[in-house]
C-alpha cells in the first residue's frame, strides 16, 4: 500500500508525457541529411554531438541526448519547430544568445533538428 | 570538413598529377600480376604433381624468375617511370606564376611572388591559382619537416628547413582541391589541411586585382577588440596596425573557404568557436583559447574578421 501511494503519482506524471516520437515528430525531415548539414555548417566547432567524431568543440554545450532536454538554451520549449528555427537563426528567436545564425536552409534546419532528436538511442 | 575533406588520390585534375596517377596504376597492375605468379608458384608447390614440381623446381627457374625477371622488369619500370614523370622535374616556364609556401606547425604560410621573387601578397592556408596554367611553388619550412600534398594537382614534396624545393602544380579546370600535410610534424599534424582554388584566368586576375586595391576597413567594436585582446601580436591584417607574423595572415580571412588550416567550414559560428576555444577543436595548436571573452565580444570579433575579404 505504502509503495502504491508513493508510486501512483509518479506513474501518473509519467503517463502525462507523450511518447518522445510523437513529441518530436518532424515530418519530411531526414536525420541522415541532418548529420551531413551539421558537418557542412561546422556545428561541432562548438558542440559535442553524438555520432560526430570530430570536431567535438567545448565552447558550447554538449548536445548529447537532446530529445530528453526540456528547454532549448535553457529558455525556449524544446519543440521541433522551435529547435529548427533556433539552429538556423538563434538570435532571431532568442535575442542575446551566444549562438549565432548558421548557414542552413529551412529544410536543412529541420533535418538538423531531426538528427538531434534521433540521437537518443545511441 | 571542407568540400575536399576526403581527397581522392587516383583522380588527377592536371598534367602533373596525371603522370603520377598513370604510373600508380601501372604499379598496381604489375603488383597484381606478380602476386598472381607468386600465388601460382605456391599452388604448384602445395598441390602440384611430383612431375610438375620437378619441372618448375630447377635452378634455371630461380635464375630466370628470381634474378633475371626482377632485374629486367624493375629496370624497364625505372626508366619508364622517370620518363613518364619528367614533367615534374623539367624546368618551369619563366613566366609561370610563383608562390612561396612555408610549412609551419600546423598551418601554411602563403606568399604570392612577382617574377623577381619579391612578395606581392600574403595569405595563409589557401591558394588561388588560374586554371590551365602551371604554377610554381617554392616549398620551405620554418620549423620541422612538413610535406606539401595536393593529390589531384601534383606530387608530394617535402618542405625541409633551410632548403627550397620546387613543385609545379596545375589544374586543368576551375575547382576546389584539398591538400594535406603528408609528413608527420607533431601533435595536430592530421589537422593540417590546405585548399587550392582554381579560377578561370579572367576571374583570377579580377580577384587578385580586387584584393590588391585599397579596401574599406571594417571598423567598430570588433576592430577595437582585435587590438585590445592582443590578436595583433601574432596576426597581421594588411592596412591596419596589426602586424604579427607568428600566426596566419588574416587580411583576407573572411574570403577563405576554411578555418583552422583547411579543416573547418568558415562562417560566423565556426569563427566564434575557433577564437573561443580552438584547443578543443585542434588540440596542441599554438593559438590559446580565449575563454575570457564574453559571448558578445566573441561575436564582434568574429564579425570583424569575417568582414576581412
Amino acid at each position: 500500500m505504502q509503495t502504491i501511494r508513493v508510486l501512483l503519482p509518479l506513474l501518473l506524471t509519467i503517463a502525462c508525457k507523450p511518447p518522445p516520437d510523437e513529441m518530436h515528430h518532424m515530418p519530411q525531415a531526414s536525420a541522415t541529411r541532418g548529420l551531413e548539414a551539421i558537418k557542412r555548417a561546422g556545428c561541432g566547432t562548438c558542440h559535442r554531438i553524438p555520432g560526430l567524431r570530430w570536431p567535438r568543440g567545448a565552447s558550447g554545450p554538449s548536445l548529447d541526448g537532446f530529445a530528453e532536454q526540456g528547454l532549448i538554451a535553457g529558455r525556449l520549449p524544446n519543440r521541433p519547430d522551435t529547435l529548427a528555427s533556433f539552429v538556423r537563426d538563434a538570435p532571431a528567436i532568442l535575442p542575446g544568445t551566444t549562438m549565432p545564425a548558421m548557414p542552413l536552409s529551412e529544410a536543412e534546419s529541420r533535418d538538423v533538428a531531426a538528427y538531434l532528436y534521433a540521437t537518443r538511442e545511441r | 570538413m571542407v568540400d575536399a575533406s576526403v581527397i581522392p588520390v587516383f583522380d588527377p585534375a592536371g598534367p602533373y598529377a596525371g603522370s603520377i596517377a598513370t604510373l600508380s596504376w601501372i604499379l598496381v597492375a604489375m603488383a597484381v600480376a606478380v602476386l598472381a605468379i607468386v600465388l601460382a608458384a605456391l599452388g604448384v608447390a602445395l598441390f602440384g604433381s611430383p612431375r610438375l614440381k620437378a619441372r618448375v623446381g630447377g635452378t634455371k627457374v630461380i635464375w630466370i624468375g628470381g634474378i633475371a625477371f626482377p632485374v629486367i622488369v624493375l629496370t624497364v619500370l625505372l626508366v619508364y617511370g622517370l620518363s613518364l614523370t619528367r614533367n615534374l622535374t623539367a624546368p618551369v616556364p619563366a613566366d609561370a606564376m610563383r608562390v612561396r609556401i612555408t610549412g609551419e606547425m600546423w598551418w601554411w604560410r602563403v606568399a604570392y611572388l612577382d617574377r623577381d621573387g619579391r612578395t606581392t601578397m600574403l595569405d595563409a592556408n589557401e591558394l588561388h591559382i588560374p586554371a590551365g596554367r602551371p604554377v610554381v611553388l617554392e616549398l620551405e619550412s620554418n620549423d620541422v619537416i612538413h610535406s606539401f600534398w595536393v593529390p589531384r594537382l601534383s606530387g608530394k614534396l617535402d618542405m625541409i628547413p633551410g632548403r627550397r624545393n620546387i613543385l609545379p602544380i596545375q589544374a586543368d579546370a576551375p575547382g576546389v582541391f584539398g591538400g594535406q600535410c603528408a609528413e608527420y610534424c607533431g601533435g595536430p599534424h592530421a589537422l593540417m589541411g590546405f585548399v587550392v582554388i582554381a579560377h578561370e584566368p579572367a576571374g583570377f586576375a579580377a580577384m587578385m586585382a580586387k584584393r590588391r586595391s585599397a579596401r574599406a576597413l571594417p571598423a567598430g567594436e570588433g576592430a577595437a577588440l582585435f587590438r585590445s585582446t592582443g590578436c595583433a601580436a601574432c596576426h597581421r591584417i594588411g592596412g591596419t596596425a596589426a602586424n604579427g607574423t607568428a600566426g596566419p595572415d588574416l587580411t583576407h580571412v573572411g574570403s577563405r573557404r576554411s578555418l583552422g588550416a583547411g579543416i573547418l567550414p568558415n562562417n560566423l559560428g565556426t569563427m566564434m568557436g575557433w577564437i573561443g576555444d580552438s584547443q578543443s577543436i585542434k588540440p596542441g595548436n599554438r593559438m590559446p583559447p580565449y575563454k575570457t571573452l564574453s559571448a558578445n565580444q566573441l561575436r564582434e570579433l568574429a564579425v570583424y574578421l569575417e568582414a576581412q575579404k
